[in-house]
């Protein structure tokens, strides 16, 4: 299998998640350009990944101009046929605006971009990044302004009782609670997945805790998840 | 054209005898559009008109500078393995002073332009930051609008601010100051220089289009702050951080190619700048077809053209023939990039509009280095040094209560956590920033796709240039070299950025002659040469007067692998905690005794350059050789501070003891320099000591796990109180 990175104007974890996959995880990466339209080299073994960053500056709203790259409908019908799509931060905004995902990315309830490690822990084992990231509570980056996850009580309530909503915001010893939300977010949820669980989402960066370097590899174990999935 | 007229000259920010100048080299009057050329190139800003004779004392050469200071828009040093390191620092004082989230954003996209430009690819950026007292409601609303800046500039752009300071105080109320630095790594051979030549070269300008915003930004940066700046809004630039983005990638694209002669990003004086400062530096002309360039507005003016400052751009003198392959790159980017002229042999600027000649002037005559005047300013002795000289620290009675004056300092806005701050910035894009999970003194930053590790920091104690410039010159550089080598970094070299009043008060003009000299003493000892970056004069306002004197220092250092890192806070239960270097009597300068005890003027802190070598020197060695298990130094709110610092990451406690011999506020508060605060294991001890060889030391303490603090017996209370008083200080003041 192999990891297929799109690359919009402004990704700017493009990088970071290529080294993490090819260094720290040694997977096969291709370098997507969002002008192309071809995703015949990849089949739903694969994973395509979009990435964090402020694609087409954000202008508009977050991930709202993304939708529209050529790629993307490639990676729509790529989705729809059960590819594996895994989108952070930026690339979840992309996915709620697409439509792959349900809900939206609003402002933070502080209204501030935050930046800082927090921690997160699978919400389900139902799904292959539930059962590999499993319950520990894992020390993961966040880096946004617009990361307070929203949808309507219905599509709550369905993310819930169909087990897709994949990571709560915790804290260190794995509660789950106000203080441990960094953005208000719903129901502390800081990934979700599709129906068909092979579209996820995820607002906090496993790419930057990848290296031995950094000092923190938690976010190993999610990815390696998505590059053994099958 | 029609002749220029004395009067607009002089309300273009010229002199007089510089319009008579202007008139000698041209051989008759220029017109207006030349008049508007002259005004910004000649600007402080652009000239160093009132600089340059002294920067030119500094150190400038070393073996591992690769380009020469001045000589292209940022330094580079050499830092092995092919690899160079481009970096830079630079004011944007007087837009953030009038339009902080604006200014303080294009701040970071200009200096990150001057990185890129050189074909390095920006890794870090770095803030130093100074503002009034923050129970000011302008503070609250210029700290608010200068940090959503420049996060919404470097979060999007995508390169992690990793480090630096802020300063709160009364002097810089009107006039706050701004100063970005970034620090990029380019491939030896990967460089490009800011250089045009080659007759029919073509001549492009890339990226944004030009507006009428930024219109003599250069000059309205070479003027005293007053009640009317806000009028001079349409001079304060504004950013665009996406198309900044495009261009970085679309330029280290274009750069291996080949297809280059040169390059310049347009800051201060736009396209006048950049087409003289190639044109000067490769000794040719250029014909500039101003119709060509691409316009935000209709009927843009020849010399609205000639000096917007609008961001996002650069001029590139592409080899005649290869024009197709650039301008493909820049298609796929989706970025402007327009022919707009050719060079020429007879190194003259000639620009048209619509076939007319508007402007016509020898590229030398513009530039630094050039036809651009230099002055020598004359300067006395400050008045205020009698105050300084006068104070005597025996009439200061010490405190009954130091835990409570303690608690007092943690909680000062100078002192206290910075988190507020930096959590709004990305500091962790690009997975190299090693400081999120393992802090140490300064930030160190890997090298993808080496093993290295760059160390940076920015620093400037201004109280202490206030009270003594020379010595206050000497501490920033030598407090930045301590960061650097607490860290378990080399220092390699410096980036300056001197903010300071306006250098026809005397007075002010002292400061900066004897700062200057501090500095290039303590670079010449510390082997830290200077690599450039600006000058920022007229940092004054009618009602608070000139600023501090504020050099701010940048720095990198070189680790060759990021195994020699070291961090700053304590570990374990059991380790020996030590002071390398001398404790001393002395509360001068000190937050403890300005802030607490509210003693305006004090002379600067102990300091002997030599005693400063030596703590360096052994410093670097015992950190390299793993005898220590922390390093800190010893800077703003004393020994106490910095324990209280090392303490917090692992809520560890600390018992330590006071020297009877010196008073307990000057061995808690004090500032007295060339002090670093250590952690040893019980069992390293006496190889440690051993290591320090002649250097005094002391041993004060151990460090307990529980967070207990205890100061000669006495109980401080638990670590996790004093954190949390210092970590949410700030956050207390801009709710109040």
């Amino acid at each position: 299998m192999k990891f297929g990175i799109v690359v919009f104007p402004g990704s700017n974890c493009d990088r970071d998640m290529m080294h993490a996959l090819q260094d720290d995880l040694k997977q096969e990466v291709v370098m997507l350009w969002h002008k192309d339209n071809d995703l015949s080299s990849f089949t739903t073994d694969d994973c395509i990944v979009l990435p964090g960053g402020f694609s087409y500056g954000d202008y508009l709203r977050c991930g709202a101009l993304a939708r529209f790259s050529p790629l993307m409908e490639e990676v729509i019908k790529f989705a729809n046929k059960g590819g594996k799509v895994l989108g952070v931060c930026n690339g979840f905004q992309i996915l709620c605006e697409s439509g792959l995902l349900p809900g939206v990315l609003l402002l933070n309830d502080h209204q501030k971009f935050t930046c800082k490690n927090v921690y997160i822990k699978a919400a389900t084992d139902s799904n292959f990044v539930g059962k590999n990231a499993g319950n520990t509570p894992r020390k993961i980056p966040v880096a946004h302004g617009e990361g307070r996850y929203v949808a309507d009580a219905v599509t709550i309530e369905k993310l819930t009782a169909n087990n897709q909503i994949v990571f709560h915001y915790c804290d260190e010893n794995g509660e789950v609670h106000i203080n441990s939300n960094p953005n208000g977010t719903t129901n502390n949820i800081a990934g979700i997945c599709n129906e068909g669980r092979n579209v996820f989402g995820m607002m906090p960066h496993p790419e930057r805790a990848c290296s031995d370097a950094l000092n923190n590899i938690d976010g190993r174990a999610i990815l390696e998840a998505f590059a053994k999935m099958n | 054209m029609q002749e220029a007229t004395l009067e607009q000259a002089v309300k273009l920010g010229l002199r007089e005898e510089e319009f008579e100048q202007i008139k000698q080299i041209l051989g008759r009057t220029p017109n207006f559009n030349e008049t508007a050329m002259y005004s910004v190139m000649w600007s402080e800003h652009c000239s160093y008109k009132n600089s340059i004779t002294q920067l030119k004392t500094l150190p400038r050469d070393g073996e591992r500078l690769l380009v020469k200071a001045g000589e292209e828009n940022a330094g580079l040093v050499d830092i092995g393995d092919g690899l160079g390191c481009v970096f830079k620092i630079e004011s944007h004082n007087h837009p953030s002073a009038i339009e902080p989230f604006q200014g303080a954003a294009t701040g970071v996209g200009g200096i990150h332009r001057d990185i890129f430009t050189m074909g390095a690819r920006p890794i870090a950026s770095l803030n130093s930051l100074r503002f009034g007292k923050l129970d000011n409601p302008k503070t609250k609303w210029l700290l608010k609008g200068v940090v959503k800046g420049i996060g919404h500039y470097g979060n999007c752009f995508g390169v992690p601010t990793v480090a630096g300071e802020i300063y709160f105080d009364g002097c810089y109320q009107t006039n706050p100051l701004v100063n970005a630095m970034s620090v990029g790594v380019v491939k030896a051979g990967q460089t490009v220089s800011a250089t045009s030549h080659g007759e029919g070269n073509a001549v492009f300008i890339v990226g944004a289009a030009t507006g009428k915003d930024g219109i003599g930004g250069a000059s309205f940066a070479s003027a005293d702050i007053t009640e009317d700046s806000v009028n001079d809004l349409p001079a304060v630039q504004v950013g665009d951080p996406f198309e900044e983005k495009k261009l970085l990638e679309a330029c280290l694209e274009v750069i291996p190619t080949g297809a280059l002669i040169g390059m310049q990003d347009m800051g201060a004086a736009g396209i006048t700048c950049s087409c003289s400062e190639m044109s000067a530096k490769g000794e040719h002309g250029m014909n500039i077809h101003l119709d060509k360039v691409p316009t935000r507005q209709h009927n843009m003016q020849p010399w609205e053209m000639l000096l917007s400052e609008s961001q996002e751009r650069m001029l590139i003198v592409v080899k005649k023939g290869r024009e197709a392959e650039v301008k493909k790159i820049f298609d796929k980017w989706d970025i402007h990039c327009v022919q707009i002229g050719d060079v020429t042999t007879d190194g003259r600027l000639k620009y048209f509009m619509n076939g007319e000649l508007i402007a016509d002037v020898p590229a030398h005559s513009l530039v630094l280095g050039g036809g651009a005047p230099v002055y020598i300013r004359e300067y006395e002795e400050p008045k205020y040094f009698a105050q300084i000289k006068a104070f005597n620290q025996d009439t200061i009675a010490i405190p009954a209560d130091l835990t409570a004056v303690a608690m007092e300092l943690v909680q000062l806005p100078t002192i206290a956590s910075k988190r507020w701050v930096y959590e709004q910035y990305d500091s962790m894009v690009g997975t190299g920033n090693t400081q999120t999970n393992e802090p140490s003194d300064a930030a160190v930053v890997r090298v993808h796709g080496s093993a290295k590790g760059i160390a940076m920091t920015t620093d400037c104690n201004s109280r202490y240039v206030y009270a003594d410039p020379y010595k206050g010159g000497m501490i920033a550089v030598s407090e930045a070299a301590r960061n650097i080598v607490c860290s378990g970094g080399l220092p390699v070299a410096i980036t300056n950025c001197l903010n300071f009043g306006n250098p026809y008060n005397k007075e002010v003009y002292y400061q900066f002659v004897h700062a200057i000299r501090g500095m290039g003493d303590a670079c010449r000892k510390l082997g830290t040469p200077v690599t450039g970056g600006n000058v920022s004069f007229y940092n004054q306002s009618s009602d608070d007067g000139p600023v501090y004197p504020t050099p701010t220092i940048g720095m990198v250092g070189v680790l060759d692998n990021l195994d020699q890192k070291m961090t700053m806070y304590f570990k374990n239960d059991g380790d020996v905690i030590y002071v390398i270097g001398q404790n001393r009597n002395d509360i001068n300068c000190s937050e403890y005794l300005y802030n607490v005890l509210g003693v305006s003027h004090s002379p600067a802190p102990h300091f002997d350059l030599e005693e400063e070598y030596a703590l360096q020197d052994v410093v670097l060695k015992v950190v390299r050789e793993k005898l220590v298990n922390s390093a800190h130094d010893t800077a703003e709110g004393g020994l106490f501070v910095a324990l209280v610092e090392s303490a917090m990451q692992k809520n560890m406690g600390f018992e330590v003891s006071t020297d009877a011999s010196i008073r307990k506020d000057a061995f808690l508060f004090g500032e007295a320099q060339s002090r670093v605060v250590v952690s040893v294991s019980a069992d390293k001890a006496a190889a440690f000591e051993a290591a320090l060889g002649n250097h005094p030391y002391s041993k004060i303490g151990t460090v307990k796990a529980g967070g207990n603090i205890r100061i000669d017996n006495a109980d401080w209370g638990y670590i996790k109180d004093w954190k949390e008083a210092y970590d949410t200080a700030i956050e207390k003041l801009l709710n109040a």
